[in-house]
């Protein structure tokens, strides 16, 4: 059926469904949705694809990796390295969850490169907001309002991505330092024109990654010192979570912090990302008390893989419970995932 | 009808002595933003002075279901600060601290009536300044770069305001106060410092923003390039870009507009070109030497006839204090000029310049095309003389066939300047009914009563269904000469 009859028929029915797209993201906010899906992976193909325009337009059930592979041939890539977690990752699944690679401090985060999208709202109703061009101010920016909204507004069937021309040259650094050093170092770097592109520490190593031309990456390699890295795959490895520190039993934990909080006494491993701004936790404390360490430091916390609705304060709650309504009156689209339905 | 005792005591005592404006000799200063053809005598200006008296006049104007139009520096060109005769004028101008800078975070927090320019002023010492940069820097406002969400010619490869702000305090309808985003990265829940960002005022008061810090780049330089052709340049535009070079700023100025700009401001632009090219790199010395030397060889390839490169920062600020003047320039050889905003994908270029070309002689105005060419923004200056009866008119209707062709060729009827009161109309040309209603679910959703900014922004569907029957039967408006809000 066609996903816009099929939305339609929810919302008559009142009949409440749950967006499937590749599965590899199912996890993420997975509060328990109702038994009868809509399929997008029959929603696939790419529709335009121009490097010089610097866009991409895509069907959303299209995988992750054709949109990649295609870019790459065109040395071109989506400059916010969108994790996929599996080969069956969709790029309407990468935008509705709109998490960001280690890049995202200093290349923006996925909603940064959203231009437009064709939406079907929960009242079965076929909208298309934004475009293929970079600046656009003709109404209210509802395309890149999808990104994170996980399908709870609508469901995405096409998307109109920035693309950016993939740097001439990368090189990772390691610099064996402590973790309270090695913050002190990435916050003094992240104030000056360099050409960083990731910065990561773990078990008292920083890896920072340069990307640019060669000479910005060989000037920036000087400034900065330290062994040039062999390890080719670690971005990759901490994007998709495959490093060993992520194969553990204890429960996952993202922190989302200021740039320049310093050292922070966490209940567990720690491996710190995005210059400092995003720290994994392995830990069995409760949410309460990291959600309270993370509250005096500035930021937020969230379990990467159990069901918690996102912490928002009441005011914020209604105004997203209203949000829901004006996109999904019947409330059938993903309930309960990202926050409670309203009363 | 004027306020009532009641309400006009209730706004005085709760702002300063001397924050709630009446008389309309005084009232004149505000009939009018930057979109000076549309005006009107609110009926009252209140200046607050915090984030608390905001709340406190919004919360009155609930009570009384009063229409409130929020203001910066009235620099927006689209109308969107344009008084309501019924309503009153909020302006932001008085709240205008810089609250922290904070350069280990890159960040700044402020409040929204911060200049654009000051910002990069204060950040400077750390290193640091803020990306977006509008033409208007110097006067426009942070709470209005939001509301429009304000460009730049710098915004190719440092993005717009909505991709350069980290958080919001907002003052919504009922006069209830919310923190959105702050100082990480990302904040859980909505993106709805992406909603807001561009949503003209009709949404909210914003009474604070923390914007991004970047560290200045060392260095930058500039190339001027001259073509005898406006397509070759439009080629040359696409090449660089293919070329996997992101310029810091890529503008293109046509002949009309290069002279005005010449005259002017004598920047040394050779005036016998038919098109320029602005593109400047930044970086280190040495990258930039090794840039400069990839964006001349793909000029030359495609057939520039000249280049300048700038060899000082004092030749780098001269060459683009022509592009900076080119509307004032424009404004000297014309009594009046009409500024479109519209986007087309760039490729298009060539053939959306000699369509403007045609409706130009067809109307018989004059148009000077000044070219964000890396973004594909484009600026037709129409020029029209407002004494001359119905000129006005005609410009007008010129401007909105140029906002129809950018949509028709894939593009948008505004880039950077927003919407508005100005091209509501094209908003019907735009997007289709349902889409116009879910904007109004949206509204809805924030201002249930419709007291922020009414008539701005989003078109009402009667009044797209009435010109969408006018279109059918002859493309004209009725009454051109009226006001369109």
């Amino acid at each position: 059926m066609d996903p816009r009859e099929q939305i339609r028929k929810a919302f008559l029915e009142k009949n409440p469904l749950s967006i499937c797209g590749g599965g590899s993201k199912g996890f993420l906010n997975s509060a328990p949705l109702p038994e009868r899906k809509l399929h997008t992976t029959g929603m696939k193909g790419v529709l335009d694809y121009e490097p010089e325009e610097l866009f991409i337009r895509a069907r959303a059930g299209t995988p992750l990796q054709e949109i990649e592979d295609l870019l790459h041939k065109e040395q071109q890539m989506l400059p916010f390295e969108p994790p996929h977690f599996s080969s069956t990752a969709t790029l309407g699944g990468c935008i509705a969850s709109g998490i960001s690679g280690p890049a995202r401090p200093w290349r923006g985060a996925a909603r940064d490169y959203v231009l437009g999208c064709v939406l079907i709202n929960g009242k079965g109703e076929r909208l298309r907001f934004g475009g293929e061009v970079i600046k656009n101010v003709a109404g209210y920016d509802v395309s890149r309002l999808q990104c994170g909204a996980f399908g709870t507004l609508g469901l995405l069937e096409e998307l109109s991505i920035k693309t950016l021309p993939a740097p001439e040259q990368e090189l990772t650094l390691e610099l064996e330092l402590d973790q309270p050093r090695a913050l002190e170092r990435m916050q003094h770097w992240n104030r000056l024109p360099l050409p960083l592109s990731a910065a990561a520490w773990q078990q008292g190593k920083l890896r920072i990654r340069l990307s640019g031309t060669a000479v910005a990456v060989e000037q920036g390699r000087r400034h900065i010192g330290g062994e040039i890295s062999s390890n080719t795959s670690y971005w990759q490895d901490l994007k998709e979570q495959r490093l060993k520190f992520f194969q553990n039993d204890k429960p996952l934990w993202r922190i989302s912090l200021p740039r320049d909080c310093g050292p922070l006494k966490l209940p567990g491993d720690t491996l710190i990302d995005w210059g400092g701004a995003q720290r994994w936790l392995l830990s069995e404390s409760s949410c309460q008390e990291l959600a309270a360490i993370a509250a005096g430091a500035g930021g937020y916390v969230s379990p990467f893989h159990a069901h918690s609705p996102v912490p928002l304060a009441p005011a914020l709650l209604r105004l997203h419970q209203r949000l829901k309504k004006a996109f999904d009156p019947a409330g059938i689209l993903n309930p309960g995932r990202l926050f409670a339905p309203s009363p | 009808m004027p306020l009532t005792a009641e309400l006009r005591s209730a706004l005085e005592s709760t702002l300063p002595k001397d924050g709630l404006i009446l008389e309309p000799d005084m009232l004149r200063a505000y009939e009018c933003d930057g979109l000076t053809a549309k005006r009107a005598l609110p009926l009252a200006v209140a200046l607050p002075q915090t984030g608390e008296q905001v709340q406190a006049v919004i919360r009155l104007c609930h009570e009384y279901r009063l229409p409130v139009v929020p203001r910066g520096a009235g620099t927006g060109l689209s109308g969107g600060a344009q008084p309501l005769s019924n309503g009153l004028v909020l302006s932001l101008a008085r709240m205008k601290r810089i609250l922290e800078i904070n350069p280990d975070n890159l960040s700044a927090r402020m409040e929204p009536g911060v200049r654009n320019l000051a910002i990069s002023e204060a950040a400077q010492p750390y290193g640091l300044y803020y990306a977006p940069d509008p033409s208007s820097q110097i006067a426009c406002t942070i709470g209005g770069n939001v509301a429009e969400n304000s460009g730049g010619v710098h915004c190719l490869k440092y993005g717009l305001t909505v991709n350069n702000i980290l958080g919001l305090k907002l003052v919504t309808a009922e006069g209830e106060l919310l923190n959105i985003g702050g100082s990480t990265l990302d904040s859980p829940g909505y993106d709805l410092l992406a909603l807001l960002t561009g949503s003209e005022g009709l949404l909210g008061i914003i009474t604070e923003v923390t914007v991004k810090l970047l560290p200045l780049p060392p260095t930058a330089k500039v190339i001027l390039a001259a073509f005898d052709s406006v397509e070759q340049a439009g080629r040359a535009v696409g090449a660089i870009i293919s070329g996997g070079i992101i310029p810091a700023g890529l503008e293109m100025m046509d002949n009309r507009s290069l002279r005005a700009a010449e005259d002017f401001v004598h920047a040394g632009y050779p005036v016998d070109a038919a098109a320029i090219l602005l593109c400047e790199v930044d970086g280190t010395p040495e990258e930039i030497d090794e840039q400069l030397n990839k964006v001349k060889r793909i000029l030359r390839q495609n057939g520039c006839s000249s280049i300048r490169v700038s060899d000082s920062e004092q030749e780098r600020t001269r060459i683009w204090a022509g592009r900076k003047a080119a509307f004032p320039a424009v404004g000297r050889i014309s009594p009046d000029y009409y500024c479109m905003d519209g986007t087309i994908p760039r490729h298009r270029l060539p053939e959306v310049l000699s369509r403007i070309e045609a409706m130009s002689e067809q109307y018989g105005l004059t148009v000077a095309n000044v070219f964000h060419a890396g973004d594909g923004n484009l600026h037709p200056l129409i020029l029209y003389d407002a004494a001359k009866p119905g000129e006005l008119a005609q410009a007008e209707k010129f401007g909105g066939d140029i906002l129809t062709l950018c949509v028709e060729v894939g593009g948008t009827i505004t880039g950077e300047h927003g919407v508005g009161s100005e091209k509501i109309d094209q908003m019907c040309v735009q997007f289709q009914a349902m889409e116009l209603q879910q904007f109004h679910a949206v509204k809805d959703a924030f201002d249930e009563t419709g007291l922020l900014n009414p008539g701005k922004a989003v078109p009402s569907l009667h009044r797209c269904a009435e010109l969408g029957a006018m279109h059918v039967h002859n493309g004209e408006l009725p009454f051109p000469e009226l006001e369109r809000f």
